[in-house]
């Protein structure tokens, strides 16, 4: 499967050039970049892990590709997101937000149903991943 | 005031005080514009304050009960009547009133008073409420959107583009399982939400409860399927407020993120559902049901950018407010402004789009515009240059109709609406450039494809009957 969360999963994946393209974009809106990556892809999964801070002061969207990349670096395997953000008055929230590398393999996600009383159903999404521990879920790498 | 002011028997609104061209409007006070076409031989400040009286503190004759009261507090005051251009003996009256008359944090107490009455008067041959001003001293004594757009994003992990969705169809008939079928493939196939129609509550062939347990069947698959959060607006309008609560606390109790209820439900019910909704942490959408009996005519009823304002006051997370290129009535500058009204904090006074006054909404969230009704991906670069980000499309037909099945005409819609995003941010014009941009999107999507070969080309061209009176002067370079 391939999980389809953030602006532009249903396009073909972004060219590093496109990607340079969209930080582009953010940066002359005012929005400061930043990278994540997790092996947790549960769409309640709020907290990716942060590639280090917010990058305020940069300005050449080709230093959020150099990040990008280094983060690519440390983990070949996980899912890597771009988030722009919009600090302005009355938003104060992500603008932007697409997922920049998946691992080779998403096996995705298990649904559990509990079958209560009165044909109610409890639903549970299980991501597969998550059965390995953290660090081990999309094969080599960390 | 003149003694004869109080003599007993009717003297004109105009000598009573409700006619104040020397009156200063202040900060605090609620202004109304209000289109008059007077009877003939009515002058058109005696309709203005007429309608200032009418909808204050006025009744037809004297009485002398008025001067026990600090009635110049309490008079509207219609204290500017313009004649509207091109308009044989149309004019704009525009009345303030002293927030005094109003009860706190009350749209039935607000409307009450301003198209309570003077709607019906007979000294009118038609009256329609253009726009209003609600101070933030007011728009403060309202809790607001549930969530607002903001929140909305955050809880549903969604940045960066407008939220689709589509409306199941046929919109009656469907048994509750196959009605799931359709949520299911639609969120699936790449939407965002699905919907239940105005109409659809509790009838014989498929009762709310049956529909619910389906639709979250459907919902919960999708996550599942795509790893992203995915709703269905169960649509719990019913007869009574009970009835209400019961299907919203069974929709939380089943994990739905949003619920939906219809505008005939009456002011007061919004606001207890909106205060339900945050309360239990449940997006609220609005279906607008009803509103053209009001508000589509332009001499007569109520203009929509006023219902959109009360809506936000009222605090629902989303209300459908026009497509300008769908099948439903919705001039494009008329439609900016009711947009505006929602998703802004504040909105200045603007006569192209049809907004009387500068409305400030003192940090309330917004309200999330929903563009429904005769939309398809081969219109994604219009919709997006008229409706921007923060908008839901919903595309029923567009979905629901695709010769490939439900999950294709979602997938297509989904894909259409991020190759225009990914475009604009590229800096693309891409309002001119969009049939490119989506052809060579669909060299990599048949199902995109597939759609813009059946809608490519429909458009509905119809004149608007509501469009703002001042229309925009082309600039000669």
């Amino acid at each position: 499967m391939r999980i389809t969360q953030g602006t532009f999963s249903y396009l073909p994946d972004l060219t590093d050039e496109e990607i340079t393209a969209q930080a582009g974009y953010a940066l002359g809106q005012g929005w400061p970049c930043s990278v994540e990556f997790t092996d947790d892809p549960h769409p309640r999964n709020s907290y990716w892990e942060m590639w280090g801070l917010p990058m305020f002061d940069l300005t050449d969207p080709a230093g959020v590709l150099y990040e990008i990349n280094e983060c690519r670096k440390a983990y070949p395997g996980h899912y890597i997101r771009l988030n722009a953000y919009d600090a302005s008055y009355g938003r104060q929230t992500t603008a932007l937000q697409f997922i920049v590398q998946r691992p080779a393999e998403e096996p995705g996600f298990r649904l559990d149903r509990e079958e209560t009383s009165d044909r109610r159903v409890r639903y549970t999404l299980h991501p597969y991943a998550l059965d390995r521990p953290e660090g081990d879920r999309y094969g080599a790498g960390r | 005031m003149s003694a004869g002011r109080w003599s007993a028997g009717v003297i004109p609104y105009a000598e009573m005080g409700y006619w104040r061209p020397d009156y200063q409007p202040k900060d605090s006070d609620i202004l109304a514009a209000f289109r008059i076409t007077p009877q003939e031989g009515v002058p058109p400040e005696e309709a203005g304050a007429a309608v200032a009286g009418e909808s204050s503190t006025a009744t037809w004759t004297v009485v002398w009960t008025d001067r026990l009261t600090s009635y110049e507090n309490y008079q509207g005051k219609c204290y500017r009547v313009e004649p509207v251009p091109g308009q044989e003996n149309q004019f704009i009256a525009y009345i303030a009133y002293d927030l005094d008359l109003f009860e706190e944090g009350s749209i039935a107490n607000l409307t009450s008073s301003i198209i309570g009455n003077v709607f019906g008067f007979k000294a009118l041959k038609a009256l329609r409420l253009e726009d209003m001003r609600i101070p933030a001293h007011y728009v403060k004594t309202f809790q607001g959107p549930a969530h607002g757009i903001v929140m909305e994003r955050e809880y549903l992990g969604k940045f960066g583009r407008p939220l689709l969705g589509a409306t199941v169809k046929p919109k009656l008939g469907l048994s509750a399982r196959n009605y799931g079928r359709v949520v299911y493939e639609a969120l699936r196939g790449g939407l965002d939400f699905t919907k239940d129609d105005e109409n659809i509550n509790s009838q014989p062939f498929m009762r709310w409860r049956d529909r619910f347990l389906y639709c979250m069947e459907g919902v919960n698959r999708a996550q599942a399927a795509t790893g992203e959060v995915k709703g269905h607006y169960l649509n719990v309008t019913a007869g009574t407020m009970e009835d209400m609560y019961e299907r919203a606390d069974f929709a939380k109790e089943l994990g739905s993120v949003i619920v939906m209820i219809d505008l005939t439900i009456g002011y007061t019910a919004i606001q207890s559902m909106a205060k339900w909704a945050r309360a239990n942490g449940v997006l609220l959408h609005l279906h607008r049901a009803g509103h053209s009996t009001y508000t589509r005519q332009k001499s007569h009823g109520v203009n929509f950018r006023v219902i959109a304002k009360w809506m936000r006051l009222a605090g629902v997370d989303h209300i459908h407010a026009g497509t300008v290129v769908g099948k439903l009535e919705g001039d494009p500058n008329s439609v900016r402004g009711y947009y505006d009204t929602l998703r802004l904090d504040r909105v200045e006074a603007d006569p192209v789009k049809g907004l009387y006054f500068d409305q400030e909404w003192a940090s309330m969230p917004g309200t999330m515009p929903v563009a429904s009704g005769g939309i398809h991906a081969g219109q994604m670069h219009q919709l997006l240059h008229y409706l921007g980000e923060d908008s839901i499309l919903q595309f029923g037909g567009g979905t629901i109709g695709h010769p490939m099945g439900i999950a294709a005409g979602a997938t297509a819609n989904r894909v259409a609406l991020e190759a225009m995003i990914k475009a604009r941010n590229e800096g693309r014009d891409y309002l001119a450039e969009g049939p490119d941009i989506l052809r060579a999107a669909a060299k990599n999507s048949r199902e995109l494809d597939v759609a813009l070969s059946t809608w490519g080309d429909i458009t509905f061209t119809y004149e608007s009957t509501d469009t703002p009176d001042v229309v925009e002067t082309p600039v000669s370079v």
